[in-house]
Order: structure tokens, then sequence, then C-alpha cells
């Protein structure tokens, strides 16, 4: 197990990789998903003044 | 035969493209996952060491992914913003919005990791070398456009002015591309070829599609979630989106 992490010698370098691609990977999704619960939000207190105002 | 013709214009309007993206988002994820899954454990586990770089040589199954990526989703912006222009279509100009950031983002990638890989077998972090230097330079651009995008209110002349920037830019593909063959560059040649034998072995080959495929889907997965909440954005006050809200959902 350790010896896989070693990455003969490379850990460095191959996780710095690795990881770093992951974590824009992770990220990424995660900022769409704000993007989206913002527009929802904004949506949803647009029709509620829309419908404050009709009444 | 009977002959059916598709008429791909109705998928230009944000109304009809909005379920379309909604129901290819799902597949795409469980299909990054499953390829992201299989990709790695090859990757890591199958692929066997390389006899010069030992298991440093594995930064490859995600810098040639990232790189790949990097360069045709551009194409594919320069496609829409082209289309865009052309047709006037309302579509094309949110699906170069929706796509920008995830180029970007892969391009990023790509240097970095190709930095990584630089600094123990060439010996130094970055050079400005050919190769490097038009990655950064598309890097540049996918940032000048998202930059350029956002300084224009009216969404629709930003379109235009960002669909003609990707347009000029597009001359960069070709030079990152041919790069390691029309200058003499630290940067190795290509593996994979086009046309002729790989210099890689069939293992090695593999694994390096199967993630190349994974951020295929991990990429489709991502920009049709984005373009969902673009059209949203930019639909805001049409009617369907509007009922849509007072649904609550």
């Amino acid at each position: 197990m350790a010896d896989f992490f070693y990455m003969g010698g490379y850990a460095l370098y191959v996780w710095g990789s690795f990881g770093v691609a992951a974590l824009c990977m992770v990220a990424e999704p995660l900022l769409v998903r704000r993007r989206r619960a913002a527009i929802e939000q904004r949506l949803a207190r647009m029709a509620r003044v829309q419908g404050e105002v009709k009444t | 035969m009977q002959s059916r013709i598709i008429n791909w214009f109705k998928f230009s309007s944000p109304a009809t493209f909005y379920p379309l993206a909604g129901r290819i988002f799902p597949w795409a994820t469980v299909i990054t996952v499953v390829l992201l899954a299989v990709g790695l454990y090859l990757s890591f586990f199958v692929a066997p060491s390389d006899y010069k770089q030992g298991e440093g040589y594995r930064i490859i199954y995600i810098h040639v992914p990232a790189a790949w990526m990097s360069m045709f989703i551009y194409l594919v912006m320069a496609f829409w913003g082209a289309v865009g222009l052309v047709f006037n279509t309302r579509m094309s100009g949110m699906m170069v919005q929706a796509l920008a950031p995830t180029g970007a983002m892969f391009t990023f990638v790509a240097l970095w990791t190709g930095s990584f890989w630089g600094k123990p077998m060439w010996g130094t972090w970055w050079v400005w070398d050919a190769r490097i230097t038009s990655e950064l330079i598309l890097l540049f651009l996918y940032i000048g456009y998202l930059a350029l995008h956002s300084a224009i209110e009216d969404s629709r002349r930003a379109d235009r002015a960002g669909a003609i920037l990707v347009l000029v830019g597009v001359v960069n593909i070709p030079i990152i591309y041919y790069s390691v063959q029309w200058w003499n560059t630290l940067h190795q040649g290509a593996s994979v070829k086009m046309t002729g034998a790989t210099s890689m072995d069939e293992i090695m080959l593999v694994t390096m599609l199967i993630m190349a495929l994974a951020c295929w889907a991990y990429t489709i997965a991502v920009v049709m979630a984005r373009v969902r909440a673009i059209i949203l954005e930019r639909e805001r006050t049409a009617t369907w989106v509007r009922e849509r809200a007072g649904e609550g959902r």
C-alpha cells in the first residue's frame, strides 16, 4: 500500500497532477450547482413578487 | 427506405433545448463515473510501469486527455460561434458560453500536469517551448472570451463579440497541434497519431482512450448542467420559465 503511494519516487508529481485535476473536476460541478441554485432562487423571488402584485 | 428529416433548428430554441439537456445530463453523469472508475483503475493498477520513466509516466493518463479536451472544446466553441453568427440561432451563443469555463479548466489541468511531469523528467517546471506557450495562449483565449462576454451587458451582443473572438483565436489550435513538428521543442512528439502507427503499448493506449472518453462524458454532463442554468438566467422573463417557477419546479 505504501508502495503504491510512493509511486517509485514520483509521488509528488503523480499525486500533484491527479490531485489538482480531481480538485478541479469536483469544484466545477459544485460551482455549476451553485449557479443553478442562485438563478432558481431569483426566479422564485420574481414569481412571488408577481403573485403579490396580482392579488 | 423511409426518409425522415429532423428539424435541427427546433433545438435552437431554449424552450425545447432545456428539457433535452435535462435528459442528457443524468446519462452523461453515469457514463462519466463508470468510465472514470475503469480508467483510473487501469491507470494505476493494470498499466505497467514505463521502462524509462517508471511510475512517473502515469501522469500521461490525465495530461493527454486534458490537453485533447482543451483543444477540442475550443473547436466546438468555434463551431457554435460560427453557427450563431450565420444563423443567429439563440442556443448557439449559450452553448459557447457554457463550454468556455470547462475548456479553461481542462487547459489549466493540461498545463499544470505538464508542469508536474516536466519537473522530474526534464528538470524544469516551465519552458517557453512552442507547445507549452501556445497552450498558455489557449488559456488566455478562454479567459479573454469569458471576460469579454461578461463585460457586455446585452447578452446577444456579447454572443456576437465572443463568437468573433473565438473564431479569430481558432488559428491557435493547429499551431498547438503541429507545434511539436514545426519547431524543435522540448515537448515530445505525438504518441497517438491520426494516421500511421502509434508508439505506445496497447494497454497504455486503451487506458488513455478510456480516460479521454471519461473527460468527454464529464464535459457533456457539466456543459448540459451549465447551459440549463444559463437558459434560465437569460430567459428569465420568458413565459415558459415564469410558469415553471410559479409551479415551484
